[in-house]
C-alpha cells in the first residue's frame, strides 16, 4: 500500500468536499453578502439592484431613529425567556411522569412526537382556529364548562395575543424536550436511585441530587437550541397576529421581515439581522459559560478523540 | 395512611397526570381533524368538541381546485430531491469526517454546525438579492439548494455519530481481504448503519416538507410554492373560511405526522444522537 494515488491519500477531503461546499456555499456566502448589504441602501429597479454605500449609517439609524427595533428586541427577549422556561420545566416534568411504569407507556411516549412533526405553519393555523372567538374550541369548551360567561377575543388584546402565541409555541416545542429528556433519563442506572434511597434521598432530593446532575448536559443543549429557535419565531406571528395588536407580538424576525420586504429597506433589515445574529451568539456563549462552569467531561472527550484511530 | 393506600393514591395521581398529558397533546390536533370533516354551519351550531354527526368530505373535494395539485407536486419534488441528494452527500461526508484525519477537519465540522445557528431571517435577505441576481427566484431548484444546506449539517452529524460507533476492525478486515476503502465502506459499514440511514431520511423529510420560512419569502407562484405556503395563503385569503384552512392543514401535516408516528423509534434515536453529542 505504498504507491497510493493522490485521490487515495486525500480520500477524506474528497468525501467531505461536496456536502461541505453546499453548506458553506449556501449559508456562508449570503452571510458575508448580508454584511455588504447592511452597509448600503438598496433600490430595486426591475431586474437591477442599485447600491448606495452609507457605511455604518444603517446601524446608527436602527438604534437612533427606529424606536420599534429596540422595542421589538425587548418583546422578543420576553417571549424567549418565557417560552424557554415553560418548555424546559414542563418538558422535564412530563418526561419524569412518562418515565414511570404505567399501562400504555409506549403509546403515550409515541404521541409526544406528534406536535414535533407538525409543520409550524399548520400549528399556527390550528391555534388561530382554536382561539377563534365564534367557532373556536377554546371558547366552546370554556363556555360549556361555565368558566367564562362571554366569548373571549383571545387575539384582540395585546396581552392576550402575546400569551396566545406563547401557548401555541410551548405546545409545539415542549414534546421535543420531553423526548430528549426521556432518552437521557433512560441512561441513568436504576441502582443509583436505590443507593440514594438507602441514604435517605427520595422524591425531590433524588431529583436534585441524582437526576438533574446526570441530565445536565442534555438540559443545557436543549436550553441553547430552544433559545435560538424561540428567538427566531416567525411563523406563529405572521399567521396568528401579524405583529399586533399594538405591536405586542412584533417579534424580531417578523419585524425585520417587514422592514425588508414590506418597507423595502433592505440595508436596515440586513443591519438588524446582523444584530440579531450577534444576540443569538452572545446568548449561546453565556449559556455555555454558565452551565459548563464545572464538570470534567470535556477533558475526557478530548482524550478519547486523541485515542481514536483512523483508517489508513 | 397505610403504605398500600399511599401506593394506590400514587397510581391514581400518575394516571391522572398521564391522561392530562395525552389530552393536551392530542386534543388540538383532533380538533383540526374534526373541523376538516365538518361544515361551517355545523360548527357554528354546536360549538362542541365532538365528531360531526354527518361527517362530510366536501372540504376535501373543495381543495382540489385552488392551486392544490401543482403545489403538492412542488412539495413532493422539492422534498424528495433534497432528501435523496442530501442523503448521498451526507453519508459520504459523515464517513470522511468519521474515518479520516486531515487538516481543518474539526473546524470544518464545527463551522458547518455553526451555520445552523445563524437566524434564517439573516440568511433570507441576502439570498433574496442573490437569487434574484441569478434569475433563480421562485424556482424549485432554488428551494432544493437551500433545503440541502439546511439538512446536511444535521445529517452529517448524526451519521457521523453512527459510524463512530462501528469498530474500525470491521473495515480493516475487509481491506485485508482486498477491498478498497470505499468498497469496504459500502459493503461493511453501510449495512450496519442502515437504521441510522432510515432515521436521517425521515428526519430530512420532515424538515424539508415542513419548511415554511424560506418558501414563504422566496416563492411567489405555483411554479415553486410548497404546501406550507399554501396553508398560509388559505389562512389569509379565505379569511373567515377556517374550515378550508383546517382541511389543508390536515393534508399538509398528515405525511410528516404519520411518518413520525410510524418510525418514532428511529427518530428519537437520531434526535438523541444529534443533540446529546451536539
Amino acid at each position: 500500500m505504498k504507491n497510493k494515488s493522490y485521490f487515495d491519500r486525500h480520500l477524506g477531503q474528497f468525501l467531505i468536499a461536496p456536502g461541505t461546499l453546499v453548506i458553506f456555499g449556501v449559508m456562508l456566502t449570503p452571510i458575508f453578502y448580508a454584511f455588504y448589504i447592511s452597509l448600503n441602501k438598496l433600490t430595486f429597479r426591475g431586474e437591477n439592484t442599485l447600491y448606495d454605500f452609507v457605511g455604518f449609517g444603517n446601524y446608527v439609524d436602527i438604534v437612533a431613529k427606529d424606536p420599534w427595533f429596540s422595542k421589538s428586541i425587548l418583546t422578543t427577549l420576553e417571549f424567549t425567556l418565557l417560552t424557554v422556561a415553560a418548555e424546559i420545566v414542563l418538558g422535564i416534568g412530563i418526561a419524569l411522569v412518562l418515565n414511570k411504569e404505567f399501562f400504555g407507556r409506549g403509546f403515550v411516549r409515541g404521541l409526544m412526537i406528534l406536535p414535533w412533526a407538525m409543520p409550524t405553519v399548520v400549528n399556527a393555523v390550528m391555534w388561530k382556529w382554536i382561539l377563534n372567538p365564534n367557532y373556536g374550541a377554546a371558547n366552546g369548551i370554556l363556555l360549556k364548562l361555565g368558566l367564562i360567561e362571554n366569548k373571549v377575543y383571545w387575539l384582540a388584546t395585546p396581552r392576550g395575543a402575546f400569551l396566545s402565541i406563547l401557548v401555541a409555541n410551548v405546545w409545539k416545542e415542549t414534546p421535543y424536550v420531553v423526548l430528549l429528556t426521556i432518552a437521557a433519563l433512560s441512561t441513568i442506572p436504576e441502582d443509583l436511585y436505590e443507593a440514594g434511597s438507602i441514604d435517605g434521598a427520595g422524591g425531590w432530593k433524588a431529583f436534585w441530587k441524582i437526576t438533574l446532575p446526570l441530565i445536565k448536559q442534555v438540559v443545557l443543549i436543549l436550553t441553547i437550541t430552544k433559545t435560538i429557535w424561540a428567538f427566531q419565531t416567525f411563523d406563529l406571528v405572521v399567521v396568528m397576529t401579524s405583529g399586533g395588536p399594538e405591536n405586542s407580538t412584533n417579534l424580531l424576525s417578523y419585524y425585520i421581515y417587514r422592514v425588508a420586504f414590506k418597507m423595502n429597506r433592505f440595508g436596515s433589515a440586513a443591519a438588524m439581522s446582523y444584530s440579531l445574529s450577534m444576540l443569538c451568539f452572545l446568548l449561546t456563549f453565556i449559556y455555555i459559560k454558565v452551565f459548563m462552569g464545572s464538570g470534567d467531561e470535556p477533558k475526557q472527550d478530548k482524550l478519547a478523540k486523541k485515542q481514536r484511530r483512523q483508517l489508513r | 395512611m397505610s403504605v398500600r393506600a399511599k401506593k394506590k393514591l400514587g397510581r391514581a395521581v400518575l394516571y391522572a397526570l398521564v391522561l392530562t398529558i395525552v389530552i393536551f397533546t392530542f386534543a388540538p390536533y383532533l380538533w383540526l381533524i374534526i373541523s376538516s370533516f365538518s361544515t361551517k354551519a355545523e360548527l357554528l351550531d354546536r360549538m362542541v368538541f365532538l365528531f360531526p354527526e354527518k361527517p362530510t368530505l366536501v372540504n376535501y373535494q373543495n381543495l382540489m381546485g385552488k392551486d392544490f395539485v401543482p403545489v403538492i407536486g412542488n412539495s413532493l419534488v422539492v422534498t424528495s430531491s433534497a432528501v435523496l441528494v442530501s442523503l448521498v452527500l451526507g453519508v459520504l461526508a459523515a464517513y470522511g469526517y468519521s474515518r479520516f484525519r486531515f487538516r481543518g477537519r474539526g473546524p470544518l465540522l464545527n463551522l458547518s454546525l455553526f451555520t445552523q445557528m445563524i437566524p434564517p431571517i439573516a440568511m433570507v435577505i441576502p439570498m433574496y438579492v442573490i437569487f434574484k441576481m441569478l434569475g433563480m427566484m421562485n424556482t424549485r431548484e432554488m428551494l432544493i439548494i437551500i433545503y440541502l444546506s439546511l439538512v446536511l449539517p444535521y445529517l452529517i452529524w448524526i451519521m457521523k455519530s453512527y459510524i463512530d460507533g462501528i469498530p474500525l476492525e470491521l473495515e480493516e478486515a475487509a481491506m485485508i481481504d482486498g477491498c478498497s476503502k470505499l468498497r469496504s465502506f459500502f459493503t461493511v459499514v453501510v449495512p450496519v448503519i442502515i437504521t441510522g440511514l432510515a432515521a436521517t431520511v425521515i428526519f430530512a423529510f420532515i424538515i424539508t416538507w415542513n419548511e415554511f420560512f424560506y418558501a414563504f419569502i422566496l416563492t411567489k407562484t405555483t411554479a415553486a410554492k410548497t404546501l406550507p405556503v399554501l396553508v398560509y395563503d388559505f389562512n389569509s385569503k379565505f379569511g373567515s373560511n377556517y374550515v378550508m384552512s383546517a382541511t389543508l392543514g390536515v393534508v399538509a401535516s398528515l405525511p410528516p405526522v404519520l411518518v413520525a408516528l410510524i418510525f418514532q423509534k428511529y427518530i428519537i434515536k437520531g434526535l438523541a444522537a444529534g443533540a446529546v453529542k451536539g
